[in-house]
């Protein structure tokens, strides 16, 4: 299998034009092969379950907060979604050519481009003066999160720190999604000087060669990475236990409950309530 | 650049003698094989090492997808069919005038001699750029070399660009569009598809590698006209920079029925403006039902070069084309094959 394509240019220099697509079958694989492994360790293993009598106690214990709990905001979830249209219309309009279906994709393609983009640049502000924007990020301070929910994956019962307002894996995942997500979007807003568009004047010299293949690779990688990376978000967000989480991204919000029993109530501390309620 | 060697290239040579055999051999050696009709477009290819193939399935020797059969009023060419033959047939010139003309007016009658039918409508762009062996989007890079700020684009898009600006170089094919020609394919199992000439060529947009719809293990063994513009009144006209041997700058075929002065009915279709031939279905349905006259032909002409967006050195076309299409549709008695 091939990583990269190479070709030549007028001066006979050999340069690169892009990630080889047999990549794209790699990602596919990967994501198929990452879900049925998880899905089979789900059905499988001891996985530690939070316990109902836990959270019974829990729930009696705070029975001053609101029975809803905002998890995500109007504007949060459209930013979401928005984003969520166009990473799918772009991932099928890259991709749907390459694997034989024929239609007419570029415009398509930029015009999700920009939505993404668009999107990205209001998450950003929105997220930096609106949101607690260090909820979402993962650092050292969460080295005993991270211990402790490997630990209850592995069915051992642990008195150790549950998750803020984001699991673990939503903030790893959003790591994930930042790093190829700005890769993608970085290198194609480049790229949308090789077409024409009413945004960006056409100036097929704005790079060198080979400054333009690294930006077509980065684009390419970036875009194979997605395929893999959605794969999982989509198989996480229908999974059952974690079908609370999608909802509130549909709804806005979860049950005292919920949160309750997957929240460090401490980290994530919600008005309402009389005083922070215990950890379980 | 590429360069051009004396020998051809190694490649493996299959000649078959029917078109069963040639399409249990274009599919047993898929995208590896390269079908080879007359040889005018092929041989560039292979001699510049351009292109470099396994397999070539010469077709020379098919005897069943040569000729010119009548059917239904209308016409079935073999695809194997050479230029000179639908240039000089008989039945061809006398229903068909449009074809004819536009098959005589290709390159110079050696290469009419040679060349068929089914490769002058298949065969590729004349993109000089692509043709030198470069990277470009149509030869799977990432770049167009010749929409570029210092680019020779003389031949190249005014319409339909789409990354790649390299145009369609048939002459026949505007003709059979606007003959309303459909194109049979054929593919190994029995496979057969009719496309509506128009269908069978295809932009950058959809596919930028490819010039039409063949895809590998297809093969185009007839084109078929109908009787519907059979003894129309018909207009051919192609600008080159030579006036044999050359490919078109701008060409344009129109049929037309008319009653009293009247267009009651007309097909219109340029080529080397855009990477397929274009049917102007604006300019029909504006011209449809209105007087043949010189405000008429003047309206057509305004209405085929909308949206035109010419590269450094062709605006020219622009005008060419406008101009072109106001005499497909006024007429003229003078015949305007240069």
């Amino acid at each position: 299998m091939n990583f990269l394509t190479w070709g030549r240019n007028p001066w006979g220099q050999q340069i690169l034009t892009h990630v080889s697509w047999d990549l794209l079958w790699a990602s596919l694989f990967a994501g198929v092969m990452f879900l049925v492994a998880h899905a089979s360790y789900m059905v499988l293993s001891a996985h530690h379950k939070y316990s109902e009598s836990e959270t019974d106690a829990l729930e009696a214990a705070n029975k001053s907060l609101p029975e809803r709990i905002e998890r995500h905001t109007f504007m949060a979830r459209m930013f979401h979604w928005v984003m969520a249209a166009s990473m799918f219309t772009l991932l099928f309009t890259a991709f749907l050519p390459i694997v034989g279906v024929r239609f007419a994709w570029v415009q398509w393609h930029w015009i999700a481009g920009l939505v993404l983009t668009g999107s990205i640049i209001y998450h950003i502000i929105h997220a930096t003066f609106f949101l607690d924007f260090w909820s979402i990020w993962v650092g050292p301070k969460d080295i005993p999160e991270i211990k402790a929910e490997l630990l209850r994956e592995l069915g051992r019962e642990v008195d150790a720190p549950k998750p803020a307002k984001y699991p673990m894996g939503n903030r790893l995942y959003h790591l994930a999604i930042v790093v190829v997500g700005l890769t993608a979007a970085i290198s194609g807003i480049f790229m949308m000087a090789r077409v024409r568009n009413f945004m960006i004047s056409r100036n097929p010299y704005l790079l060198a060669d080979t400054t333009w293949g690294f930006t077509y690779v980065l684009h390419g990688l970036a875009g194979v990475g997605l395929v893999g990376l959605v794969i999982a978000h989509v198989y996480f967000a229908v999974r059952p236990e974690k079908w609370w989480i999608t909802k509130a991204m549909l709804v806005g919000y979860i049950t005292r409950r919920q949160y309750l029993m997957h929240h460090d109530t401490r980290r994530w501390n919600v008005k309402g309530g009389s005083q922070p309620a215990g950890r379980a | 650049m590429a360069v051009i060697r004396d020998v051809m290239p190694v490649f493996e040579l299959f000649q078959p003698a029917t078109v069963d055999e040639a399409l249990g051999l274009l599919e047993r050696h898929g995208a590896d094989a390269w079908v080879l009709a007359g040889g005018m477009d092929t041989f560039d290819w292979l001699k510049d090492r351009s292109k470099r193939v396994a397999v070539v399935v010469d077709l020379s020797q098919v005897g069943e997808l040569r000729g010119v059969k009548e059917v239904d009023g209308g016409l079935e060419i073999g695809a194997l069919t050479t230029l000179t033959e639908v240039a000089q047939h008989p039945v061809v010139k006398a229903k068909f005038g449009l074809l004819s003309e536009a098959a005589g007016l290709v390159a110079s009658p050696q290469i009419r001699n040679q060349g068929t039918l089914g490769g002058n409508v298949s065969q590729d762009t004349r993109c000089w750029y692509y043709r030198s062996g470069w990277t470009c989007y149509r030869a799977g890079g990432n770049i167009c070399y010749a929409d570029t700020p210092t680019a020779i684009n003389r031949e190249h898009a005014i319409l339909g660009a789409d990354r790649c600006v390299a145009v369609s170089p048939s002459d026949t094919a505007p003709a059979l569009i606007a003959l309303q020609a459909a194109m049979v394919i054929r593919r190994a199992g029995g496979g057969e598809r009719v496309v509506p000439a128009e269908e069978y060529f295809v932009g950058p947009g959809l596919d930028i590698t490819r010039m039409t719809v063949l895809r590998p293990g297809d093969l185009l063994t007839a084109i078929r006209i109908p009787a519907t513009w059979a003894n129309a009144t018909f207009y051919f006209e192609k600008v080159r920079d030579r006036q044999v041997w050359d490919f078109p700058l701008v060409n344009v075929a129109a049929a037309l029925k008319t009653s009293g002065g009247t267009i009651d009915a007309v097909r219109v279709a340029v080529g080397a403006v855009a990477a397929t031939p274009l049917r102007l279905t604006t300019v029909e349905a504006a011209v449809t039902g209105k007087p043949r006259n010189i405000e008429t032909a003047q309206l057509a002409g305004e209405l085929a070069v909308d949206g035109a967006q010419p590269l450094r050195y062709n605006g020219y076309k622009v005008p060419l084309m406008r101009n072109l299409v106001t005499r497909a549709i006024r007429g003229t008695t003078t015949a305007t094959t240069t």
